[in-house]
């Protein structure tokens, strides 16, 4: 159901439309609320009759990923909206941008690009929502609580707030998750709902030992591998015997969103509504049993690399944005070292979390080191890197996903440690002896 | 000989075009370009084919969420597909539509068809969409 693409419910689609709307419903469509609140009104009811809902229901919060720049019709909705007095019904954070508002011209953004980007920027934030900029909202003052419905767009922020948190948000596309803030109405299918949010598919861990389990690379390859497996079903896991980190949770999230369209996940024994594997697939039977085992995680970690590790032209951090955790896990790496002059070294943050590291005194050895930051987007959202970047390295699963298909570059997947040690030889270092057989 | 199909208007429009069939679902973010209307998913079976003006014939729209966004530049720009004919009921594809309809009273018809006839439907047929959902196919010569 969280998929776009409700298979199941053929019968529903010859079904007589049955969307039953309060009041306040009718009069927002009716345009008595604005030119605005008809326009994003309709969209939702469109959208709630082309899913088969019977009833809208309240949001308490929204985050707005069609803030991504694709053009001038995306500027152009932007601007339509804002033009007409916009405003969002609930607190509401802001996805990244298509350029770093004020750091854009260190980079190769062509200014054509960065100014209807600066645009759509500026009419988003018009609408009484919050500049947040950023990937990770659920590391802001924007963090849902348990339980709560909410409408968030952005693959990453989706799968963690509705498998870490438990609040409940469904897979909302870009060009809807606006107008579900501003209307603070959403169709009610899909994860909203307590049965839709049974597991599907079970992922049991053999043998993977601890020291695995405990090293922030452990996350983003099982989550590629998940992710592959699941495709847009919500996978329980089992046997994580380990109490993962958050930005582990955050990095193992943004892996399932990226190789699958996983919104929800449950680890059983971690994630809120997985006390038990019987309760994370409240009582019904698995669809498929997947056993994960050492070799399954080394093929899975070996996807993560394209490149054949010969040159390296860019160090890349930060997908999800970079946490105030993870800068001060990064700073001492980087401590009395400075990078190799033929590999850039790029950290992509939010102007929050830039902010608290700076008053922390963790960027100082990342400016010492001659790395930059790049805050408010990143670079699958902007086109800020130069040509001549081919190669880059990262631990991220997601930027090792898409730099490929997007940016045409080639990547190489490495551990933190890794990364920054390949950035002050100028070429690819891996530790192998926690992955090798 | 011409058949006939009847399908489920997700949004209702009238088009006609040669039809581009595949059983792989397509991503638009990094999968379409919006400025030629060419299958830039160097993955899908469909890479290099150009949908523009056709009536394209996909299962169902895959992974990202920002797929609708680059179907309604390319609708803006004149570079979508003339229909998209599912086999579910696509909400990212039904989205970029309403949208568009919205904002530039530019529908792109989204046909969904049942498992059964979508099988049917081959690349190069053509294919007229009445506003009812209707399909009318005729074989290529």
């Amino acid at each position: 159901m969280e998929s776009p693409c409700l298979r199941a419910g053929y019968r529903h689609w010859v079904k007589e439309m049955s969307l039953k709307l309060t009041e306040e419903d009718r009069a927002q469509l009716a345009g008595e609320r604005g030119e605005a609140n008809r326009l994003a009104m309709s969209v939702i009811v469109r959208m709630a009759n082309v899913s088969g809902a019977e009833t809208l229901m309240d949001i308490v919060g929204a985050h707005i990923d069609s803030t991504v720049f694709q053009g001038d019709a995306t500027m152009e909705f932007a601007e339509r909206l804002a033009s007409h007095g916009a405003k969002v019904a609930v607190p509401s954070s802001l996805n990244v941008s298509g350029v770093d508002e004020h750091g854009w011209r260190d980079w190769a953004t062509p200014p054509e690009y960065a100014q209807k980007a600066h645009r759509q920027m500026i009419a988003y934030q018009s609408m009484g929502t919050e500049a947040t900029w950023t990937c990770a909202p659920y590391q802001t003052a924007f963090r849902p609580k348990f339980g709560e419905q909410i409408a968030w767009g952005e693959s990453n922020a989706i799968a963690f707030a509705n498998s870490v948190i438990g609040a409940r948000s469904e897979r909302y596309p870009d060009l809807m998750d606006v107008c579900a803030a501003i209307t603070g109405r959403v169709p009610a299918i899909g994860l909203h709902l307590t049965e839709n949010r049974a597991g599907q598919v079970l992922f049991r861990l053999v043998d993977v030992p601890r020291r695995i389990q405990e090293d922030d690379s452990f996350y983003p390859v099982l989550g590629h591998l998940i992710g592959r497996v699941a495709q847009e079903r919500i996978p329980v896991v089992e046997g994580i015997e380990v109490a993962p980190a958050e930005d582990q949770l955050k990095a193992l999230c943004a892996a399932v969103a990226s190789s699958g369209a996983v919104a929800l996940m449950h680890l059983v024994g971690i994630t809120p509504e997985a006390p038990t594997t019987e309760a994370a697939f409240q009582n019904k039977q698995p669809q498929q049993t997947v056993t994960v085992t050492m070799d399954d995680l080394r093929q899975a970690r070996r996807e993560l690399t394209t490149a054949d590790g010969a040159k390296l032209d860019m160090v890349v951090l930060g997908s999800p944005h970079f946490s105030l955790a993870e800068f001060k896990k990064l700073a001492p790496l980087l401590v009395g070292k400075r990078r190799h002059s033929d590999v850039q070294f790029l950290v992509t943050s939010s102007r929050l979390m830039n902010n608290l590291a700076e008053q922390a005194g963790y960027i100082e050895p990342l400016r010492e080191f001659g790395g930059k930051i790049t805050v408010d987007t990143c670079i699958l959202t902007t086109p800020m890197l130069h040509p001549e970047i081919k190669t880059l390295m990262t631990n991220s699963a997601k930027y090792a996903y898409y730099s490929p298909g997007l940016l045409s570059t080639q990547v190489m997947f490495g551990r933190l440690e890794d990364c920054v040690q390949s950035a002050v030889e100028g070429c690819v270092i891996r530790d192998e002896s926690l992955w090798q057989e | 000989m011409a058949r006939i199909i009847e399908g489920k208007p997700l949004v209702a429009g009238a088009a006609k075009g040669s039809a581009l069939k595949t059983d792989e679902p397509l991503s638009f973010w990094g999968g379409y370009d919006q400025w030629t209307g060419e299958i830039i998913d160097r993955r899908h079976p469909l890479s290099g084919q150009n949908a523009k003006g056709k009536i394209l014939v996909v299962p169902a729209s895959r992974g990202s969420s920002t797929t609708t966004a680059v179907l309604l530049e390319a609708i803006r720009n004149g570079n979508a597909p003339a229909a998209i004919v599912v086999s579910c009921v696509d909400r990212f594809f039904a989205l970029a539509s309403i949208v568009a309809d919205e904002m530039y009273q530019r529908p792109l018809p989204v046909i969904a068809l049942t498992d059964e006839d979508f099988a049917t439907v081959k690349t190069g047929e053509h294919i007229e969409i009445s506003a009812d959902g209707q399909l009318r196919i005729e074989s290529g010569s």
